[in-house]
């Protein structure tokens, strides 16, 4: 057990925040925190595009296609596995489900590929039925690359390292391959309800 | 701005320029973790110089909330890279960004403390006059040493130092020749550590002998 | 978020290796650039420590310390020599 330092409690305040809202471990964040793995890619939008990779076929839409697809703007909680939450963050996106629909799959997985090289995997469950968004306007304005602009992945039931920064694709699976944190020992699947955090949770 | 005195139970000594992790845990278990260079020379009591950001998470606690008494976990002393002895000579060129100055003014006091050392340049940047670090001590540095500061924010009244941020041109101005093959130290954000480290090579310093230590871009790390 | 420098992270490399690394030459597995462990490209504030190459950004270590145990995945580089 660590020596407790009198008096230290880090950021967090009291908040009057619904605490139904907070999942366990975590606390309310009013700025944004940004956390990064690596540099912060400076892919072109020219040169964009998104994948849905599925066997040997591969279905792509440049920007212009992927932004002329119907988006919504939705209002989610989001929690960190470094425990913070942000609640009521709006963003606009294009649902996974558009993607997804005319591609014919039998998939059970997604495993979400980004520049710069990161993955994170996911049920395909978890990112269809309205869970899940592409999501390029954050708060009513672009996306700024280092919260993962152009796109990212919003798939706000989930710890927030499955919400994939400068996502530039899904590949479908038969097996859930972890991605980039997960083959460290964090979760493989990251329900923040029921604070599944690492390995073993 | 605050230098907090810490009390080891057998502290093995430091050297100039080397940094401690310091780790805060809370009674609930959560705990946060910085880095802190050592501001005392080998020969004094260690201590560390903290400085308060509005939206930290450590150091609002340590500036405002420790008291004499109190405890937390340390792992050091650390580093074996941005440090200075004697026997690694000079002349020393010493370019601070912000709060990089503490490691340096590590330095600066061991070398003091064990006299007769390298000649040294101090190139010390910083936002205001109110935002100077160890003013009163810089300004009384001691033989063989310079001291030239720049405000790139604001200046007072009457000043009649410099201005600007450091790059190529003003540091060919201010720092040791390449001739007299110089060890710098430059310390401070990454972007500020970048630009000087680059001009430097691009003076000519042979580039094993510009060692450099990059702080967060708030200052912290 | 910019980046910090192997300097930061001289003390877990000193739990991990049991010896100061900062000094240690490492040799990117991807591109072969070689440089100090303090001068390469360190990200910290992740649910892991992810330390890169100046030259390329390829990962070179990661660091991710679950439950008080670290997994090192040290892959990215071809070799690591402490002199």
């Amino acid at each position: 057990m660590s020596f407790v330092s009198r008096g230290f409690r880090g950021r967090r305040r009291d908040h009057d925040a619904d605490p139904s809202r907070v999942p366990p471990g975590q606390s309310v964040t009013y700025d944004f925190p940004v956390l990064s793995a690596g540099p912060t890619p400076q892919t072109a939008i020219e040169e964009w595009t998104f994948s849905i990779v599925s066997g040997g076929t591969k279905k792509t839409w440049t920007w212009d296609e992927f932004r002329a697809l119907p988006s919504e703007t939705v209002t989610v909680d989001i929690h960190c596995v470094t425990r913070w939450s942000k609640l009521d963050t709006t963003w606009e996106g294009v649902a996974v489900d558009t993607l997804l629909d005319d591609v014919e799959h039998d998939a059970a997985y997604v495993l979400a590929f980004c520049d710069g090289g990161y993955t994170t995997n996911l049920p395909l469950e978890d990112v269809t039925d309205g869970k899940a968004w592409i999501a390029f306007e954050y708060d009513g304005e672009a996306l700024d690359p280092e919260h993962g602009g152009p796109a990212r992945l919003l798939v706000p039931h989930l710890y927030f390292w499955k919400s994939a920064k400068w996502i530039r694709g899904l590949a479908l699976r038969d097996e859930d391959e972890p991605g980039f944190w997960e083959t460290y020992g964090y979760h493989l699947y990251g329900d923040p309800w029921r604070e599944q955090r690492y390995a073993g949770d | 701005m605050k230098t907090i005195i810490v009390d080891v139970p057998d502290w093995p000594g430091h050297r100039a320029g080397q940094h401690l992790d310091v780790r805060l845990t809370a009674e609930d278990g959560y705990r946060a973790e910085r880095q802190y260079s050592i501001a005392s020379a080998p020969e004094e009591p260690v201590a560390i110089t903290v400085e308060r950001l509005d939206d930290g998470e450590v150091s609002p606690y340590l500036v405002d909330e420790l008291r004499p008494g109190d405890g937390f976990e340390l792992r050091g002393p650390v580093g074996g890279y941005f440090v200075w002895g004697r026997e690694d000579g000079g002349p020393l060129l010493l370019v601070a960004g912000g709060s990089g100055i503490v490691p340096l003014r590590a330095i600066l006091r061991h070398r003091r403390n064990t006299e007769g050392g390298a000649a040294v340049r101090l190139l010390y940047s910083s936002r205001s006059l109110d935002d100077v670090i160890y003013r009163a001590e810089l300004d009384d540095p001691g033989d063989g040493v310079d001291v030239v500061h720049t405000l790139t924010r604001r200046q007072p009244p009457g000043w009649t130092g410099f201005a600007r941020r450091f790059d190529a041109t003003f540091l060919r101005e201010l720092a040791w020749p390449r001739e007299d093959d110089p060890l710098a130290f430059v310390c401070g954000p990454t972007s500020f550590v970048e630009t000087v480290a680059t001009a430097l090579v691009g003076l000519g310093y042979r580039p094993e002998r510009v060692k450099t230590e990059r702080f967060g871009a708030t200052g912290g790390r | 978020m910019e980046p910090l420098d192997g300097n930061a992270i001289a003390g877990l490399l000193l739990d991990v290796f049991g010896a100061e690394m900062t000094n240690a030459t490492g040799i990117c597995a991807n591109c072969g650039a070689t440089g100090k462990v303090a001068e390469l490209e360190v990200y910290l504030r992740a649910p892991g420590t992810v330390v890169r190459c100046r030259g390329c950004a390829a990962a070179l270590m990661v660091f991710v310390t679950v439950r008080e145990i670290t997994c090192v995945d040290l892959r990215g580089l071809a070799q690591l020599v402490n002199d």
